[in-house]
C-alpha cells in the first residue's frame, strides 16, 4: 500500500461515532457487491438502494466525527486512509455475503437493531447525532421489512431455500451478541445523554426477530456464546480483504477525485 | 438612480430563483414542491441557500446544489452557498399538493399519508396513477430511485412507480 494510514484520537464521542460509521460504511459495501449479481433485478435495486441509504448514514456520521475530533481527517480520510485494525464495525457486518439467504438473515439481524437504534437514538443529547438517527431511522424501517418478507419467503419457501436460511441463522447468531455490547467509554456517554444503553433494546430486539423467524418456520439457535472483537478492532480475516478492494485506490493515487 | 432591494425583496427573489431548481431524477417536481427548498437567507448580501436531503444517500443532492448555484447566479447573486440541513428530517407530508398532483399525472403514484412504514407485513393501498384502479400490488419496495418503490396495475397491467410515504 502506498500511501500510509491516519492515527486517529479516539476520544469516547469520536469512537463512538466511528463505530456507527463503521457499521454503515462496511455493510453497504458488502451489499454493494451484489450489484449486477442478485437473483433478480428488483432485488439488485433493492439491495443498491439499501447500500445507498448506508453509505449516506456513513458520511454524515464521518462527517461529524470529523469535526468532533478536529485534526483536519474527513469522511474519506477516515473510510479510505485507516487499517484493518483501526476499524470498529461489528463482526456481524464484515461476514461475507455468502448466498443469497445469508445475506438476508444478516440484514434482518442488523435491521431490527439499527431500526430500534435509531429511534432510540432520536432523543440524544447531541443534536447532530439525534438528526443523524431521525433520518435513519425512516430508512432502517424500509430495511427491516425488505429483510422480513425475505426471511419469511425464504424459510416457508422451498425445502432448499428453508435449509440455507436455517443455516445461515445458526452460523450468524454468534455474531449478534455484539450488538448489545456496551464498554466504558460508552457508559459515560450515556450517562451524559449523548448515547444510549444498546442492552436495552436487547428484549424487543430479541421479539422482532423471534416472530420473523417463527413465521418463516424457522428456528432461533439456543446457544448463547457470543463472539465479540470488531468494536476494539478484533475483526475476521474477511475484513482485511474487503478494505483492500474498498480503499485499493486511494492508497495507490492518494487523494483522487473525481 | 439604482434601485436598492431590501433584504426580504432580495430573500424573496433568490428564494424564487432556487425554487426553479427540479429534481433531476423527477424533473417535472422542483425542489420547492419536495420540500427540499427549506430556508433561503440573505447575509450581507450574499445568499445562503439551506436544503435537506430526501433520503440519505440520495445522489441527487450534489446536482441539485449545483444546479441552485447556477439558478442564484443567473438571478444575478453571486457566489451563493448551499448548505444541508438534517434536521428536521425530510418527510413526504412536505410535498405540496400541486406537487402531488404533479406526479400523478408524470405517471408516478403520489405518497399516500395512510400507510404506516412499521407494519412489517402489512398491506397498503395505492391507486394507479394510470387508471386510477386500487386494484394493484407491490412488485418491489425499492424502485429506480432511493425515494421510490415498484408497483404494478392489475386493472390495466401498467407497472408504476409509487413514491414512497416517508
Amino acid at each position: 500500500m502506498a500511501t500510509a494510514s491516519i492515527t486517529v484520537s479516539e476520544t469516547p464521542l469520536v469512537l463512538y461515532t466511528l463505530r456507527r460509521a463503521d457499521d454503515a460504511l462496511i455493510l453497504g459495501h458488502r451489499l454493494s457487491e451484489w450489484c449486477g449479481h442478485a437473483p433478480m433485478l428488483e432485488e439488485d435495486m433493492a439491495l443498491a438502494n439499501i447500500a445507498l441509504d448506508l453509505l449516506g448514514q456513513a458520511r454524515e456520521l464521518y462527517s461529524y466525527a470529523a469535526r468532533v475530533e478536529n485534526k483536519g481527517h474527513d469522511e474519506d480520510k477516515f473510510a479510505y486512509l485507516r487499517d484493518v485494525r483501526q476499524y470498529r464495525n461489528l463482526l456481524l457486518l464484515e461476514q461475507p455475503n455468502g448466498d443469497f439467504a445469508r445475506t438476508m438473515v444478516r440484514q434482518v439481524f442488523y435491521s431490527v437493531f439499527a431500526d430500534l437504534y435509531w429511534r432510540a437514538m432520536m432523543k440524544s443529547d447531541d443534536p447532530t447525532l439525534a438528526a443523524i438517527a431521525a433520518k435513519s431511522e425512516k430508512e432502517s424501517a424500509y430495511h427491516v421489512r425488505h429483510s422480513s418478507e425475505w426471511i419469511v419467503r425464504l424459510g416457508d419457501g422451498t425445502e432448499e431455500s428453508h435449509r440455507r436460511a436455517q443455516t445461515a441463522i445458526d452460523d450468524l447468531w454468534a455474531f449478534t451478541g455484539e450488538m448489545f455490547a456496551v464498554d466504558d467509554g460508552e457508559r459515560g456517554l450515556i450517562d451524559a445523554g449523548i448515547a444510549i444503553d444498546a442492552a436495552t433494546l436487547h428484549d424487543q430486539w430479541l421479539k422482532t426477530v423471534s416472530d420473523v423467524v417463527r413465521e418463516a418456520t424457522l428456528t432461533l439457535p439456543k446457544n448463547d456464546w457470543m463472539q465479540q472483537g470488531g468494536r476494539s478492532g478484533s475483526h475476521s480475516e474477511y475484513l482485511g480483504h474487503l478494505l483492500s478492494e474498498l480503499q485499493s485506490l486511494q492508497r495507490t493515487f492518494p487523494g483522487a477525485a473525481w | 438612480m439604482v434601485a436598492v432591494l431590501s433584504d426580504s425583496d432580495l430573500r424573496q427573489r433568490a428564494w424564487d430563483a432556487a425554487a426553479t431548481v427540479v429534481d433531476p431524477e423527477i424533473p417535472v417536481l422542483t425542489i420547492a414542491d419536495l420540500g427540499v427548498l427549506r430556508d433561503v437567507q440573505v447575509h450581507d448580501g450574499r445568499i445562503e441557500v439551506a436544503i435537506t436531503p430526501t433520503y440519505s444517500g440520495c445522489p441527487a443532492m450534489n446536482m441539485i446544489i449545483l444546479e441552485i448555484e447556477l439558478a442564484l447566479e443567473r438571478a444575478g447573486f453571486a457566489r451563493p452557498t448551499v448548505r444541508t440541513i438534517l434536521s428536521p428530517a425530510w418527510t413526504t407530508d412536505w410535498m405540496s399538493e400541486d406537487g402531488r398532483n404533479k406526479l400523478r399525472k408524470y405517471g408516478i403514484a403520489p405518497p399516500q399519508a395512510s400507510s404506516s412504514r412499521r407494519a412489517l407485513f402489512g398491506d397498503q393501498q395505492v391507486a394507479c396513477p394510470q387508471c386510477g384502479s386500487d386494484n394493484t400490488e407491490v412488485l418491489s419496495e425499492f424502485g429506480s430511485t432511493s425515494c421510490k418503490a415498484l408497483w404494478r396495475c392489475k386493472s390495466c397491467r401498467e407497472p408504476f412507480d409509487y413514491f414512497k410515504c416517508h
